[in-house]
């Protein structure tokens, strides 16, 4: 750690939390480079909040450490430039909603006058500029989502953590929460989501870390693991019932686990552009090709497969 | 340093927009109307009969209504201190209210600091507007004036500031109710030690003054009032010998106030490093 620093938003080392018996969080390592949309998958109770909260000082880490921005755990400095949505996040739901955004804002050390001009666009953005006078006590589970989303932002952070920020939230306000995330992206600011909905991180990250009883149990970019598992399945003409072994280790170029049974092989390519070299290489090797399929393992069936069906 | 002010202004809004402030408005005007016309026909009943034509009895009793006046002020005081207290670090900690802020570029001990600053601002007010009743009504329906009290009224004060700094400090790792119990619970054992000691003395029982001073150690609460009531009594009490609020037989001495000062002041630094090592 610290020979990478400036690079990375979040960089932790074996963090760990232990309440009692029960391990929330075990050997936590990750590094979430700057400006990655990074999602932390797992199960209800996987310990994702735990961690989260680790990374913003809430809670102290039995073991372990950690630098967010730069910064050492439990450095209230260090979270100048960090964005929090909690989840179930809950507020004073006697302020206004203007009022609730002066009082973060406050709170972040933002100029006044830079708050006011920053409060407007920020309702506007989650589309509450109309309630901005109305008290959070009147407000949806939706619109106190979105105002909660606004929270996160008033600092101009350079990190934002946002736990299960869709919970709640009807079509329309998950896809504003996804449009906000893609802004994010655009502006080089490191997102770090947690979900347990595969859909919301399928949509949204650039790199996905799955946990399982407090445990990583993998990280990958997203690509890699949707294109990585795209299952194909070949038909070459009657013709040649026996397929030479030598005609299956040629196609090991392209894929893995490859397998031929009668006139039909299977195999799990490394990625698309890899389809049309099948065809060309089977073709040269004078097969007919009768069918060609591409079949995506989603990214579902690999969550289920990876926290083994826990799904929350 | 900002961020104390910003959470106090917040601690005191909260109390006038839930109508916390208001409440307690409403319900101090109608103790001090029930208090004034008590007075008023007392002082009525003693101008007109001539059972009570000496003025230093006259002041004994003047002094006893103004005492009592104040009491109750103690009292309520008292509560106010731990009732609007009890919840503000707890039940945010079981919202989860407080994890938003405290997720903030913020150290933890500056948002209690601000609570407690903006409650000590709430409930100086509120004494004001009730120990400022009683003294007004006295002063203007009765020719007597409490002696004393500036002295008596920072120890009153004091008290309130000692229960808040419990209660806060409880807070940061009781939940609300478990909270509220070990506070009223505390502040009743102290009230009932401070009777204990008095009648102990006025028995002259050791042992009975022990228990109310072991009482006090404990919380010294009700010893700030007694001493409060000691310096705002009627010099006549002293030739009298007792009265139910003061008596010469067992002062709260000076080290116990100093004490009480020395627990307020522990208990918030102890709240303070509470709620910054707890996790929320």
């Amino acid at each position: 750690m610290g020979d990478m620093a400036g690079t990375n938003a979040v960089e932790t080392q074996g963090l760990r939390k232990v309440y009692g018996e029960q391990t929330a969080v075990a050997d936590l390592t990750l590094t979430v480079p700057r400006g990655e949309v990074f999602g932390f998958l797992g199960p209800n109770g996987a310990g994702k909040t735990t961690a989260v909260k680790m990374l913003l000082g809430l809670v102290a880490p039995t073991a372990g450490e950690a630098l967010v921005l730069d910064r050492p755990l439990g450095d209230p400095a260090g979270r100048a430039r960090v964005g929090f949505l909690p989840e179930h996040f809950r507020f004073h739901d006697w302020l206004k909603a203007s009022e609730f955004l002066k009082l973060h804002a406050d709170l972040y050390g933002v100029p006044a006058k830079v708050s006011r001009q920053r409060i407007p666009e920020l309702l506007a953005l989650v589309d509450l500029s109309a309630h901005a006078d109305k008290k959070l006590r009147a407000f949806s589970k939706g619109m106190l989502q979105r105002i909660g989303l606004a929270q996160t932002l008033l600092n101009d952070p350079e990190l934002v953590f946002l736990d299960e920020p869709t919970s709640g939230l009807d079509p329309m306000g998950r896809r504003l929460v996804r449009d906000i995330i893609h802004t994010l992206r655009e502006r080089g600011t490191t997102v770090f989501l947690n979900s347990h909905l595969l859909s919301e991180v399928e949509i949204t990250c650039d790199r996905v870390a799955f946990i399982r009883r407090g445990e990583l149990v993998r990280i990958s970019a997203l690509e890699d693991l949707v294109n990585g598992e795209l299952v194909v399945r070949l038909r070459v003409g009657p013709q040649r019932p026996r397929i030479p072994p030598d005609v299956l280790v040629g196609l090991a170029a392209w894929g893995d686990n490859v397998r031929a049974e009668g006139d039909r092989i299977t195999l799990t390519a490394h990625g698309e552009a890899d389809l049309p070299e099948i065809a060309r290489y089977l073709i040269g090797r004078g097969f007919d090709l009768y069918e060609l399929s591409p079949q995506r393992v989603s990214l579902e069936e690999l969550f289920v497969e990876i926290v083994g069906g826990e799904t929350g | 340093m900002r961020p104390i002010w910003i959470v106090a202004k917040l601690t005191l809004r909260e109390a006038a927009r839930r109508k916390i402030l208001l409440a307690a408005i409403l319900l101090s005007v109608a103790f001090l109307s029930v208090y004034g016309v008590g007075l008023h026909y007392i002082h009525l009943e003693l101008m007109k009969t001539g059972e009570f034509a000496n003025t230093l009895v006259r002041n004994q009793i003047y002094n006893f209504m103004m005492l009592s006046g104040m009491y109750v002020v103690n009292f309520l005081y008292a509560a106010m201190a731990v009732l609007t207290s009890v919840d503000t670090v707890a039940g945010e900690i079981a919202s989860g209210t407080i994890q938003s802020l405290a997720a903030k570029p913020v150290p933890r001990w500056q948002l209690l600091l601000g609570k407690w600053l903006g409650l000590v601002v709430m409930m100086t007010l509120y004494l004001a507007l009730m120990a400022g009743g009683v003294l007004t009504l006295g002063n203007t329906l009765t020719p007597y004036n409490l002696p004393n009290v500036g002295r008596g009224l920072p120890l009153i004060w004091l008290n309130g500031i000692l229960l808040l700094s419990i209660s806060l400090l409880g807070g940061t790792r009781l939940s609300t109710l478990a909270n509220g119990v070990v506070a009223f619970a505390g502040y009743g054992m102290a009230v009932i030690g401070g009777w204990v000691e008095q009648i102990g003395a006025f028995l002259k029982s050791p042992t009975a003054v022990n228990v109310g001073v072991v009482s006090s150690l404990i919380l010294p609460s009700e010893a700030l009032w007694k001493r409060a009531a000691y310096e705002m009594r009627s010099p006549v009490v002293d030739m009298l010998g007792f009265s139910p609020f003061t008596s010469g037989y067992s002062v709260p001495s000076g080290a116990m106030i100093g004490y009480a000062i020395a627990y307020a002041v522990v208990a918030l630094l102890l709240a303070l490093r509470s709620f910054g090592r707890r996790d929320l």
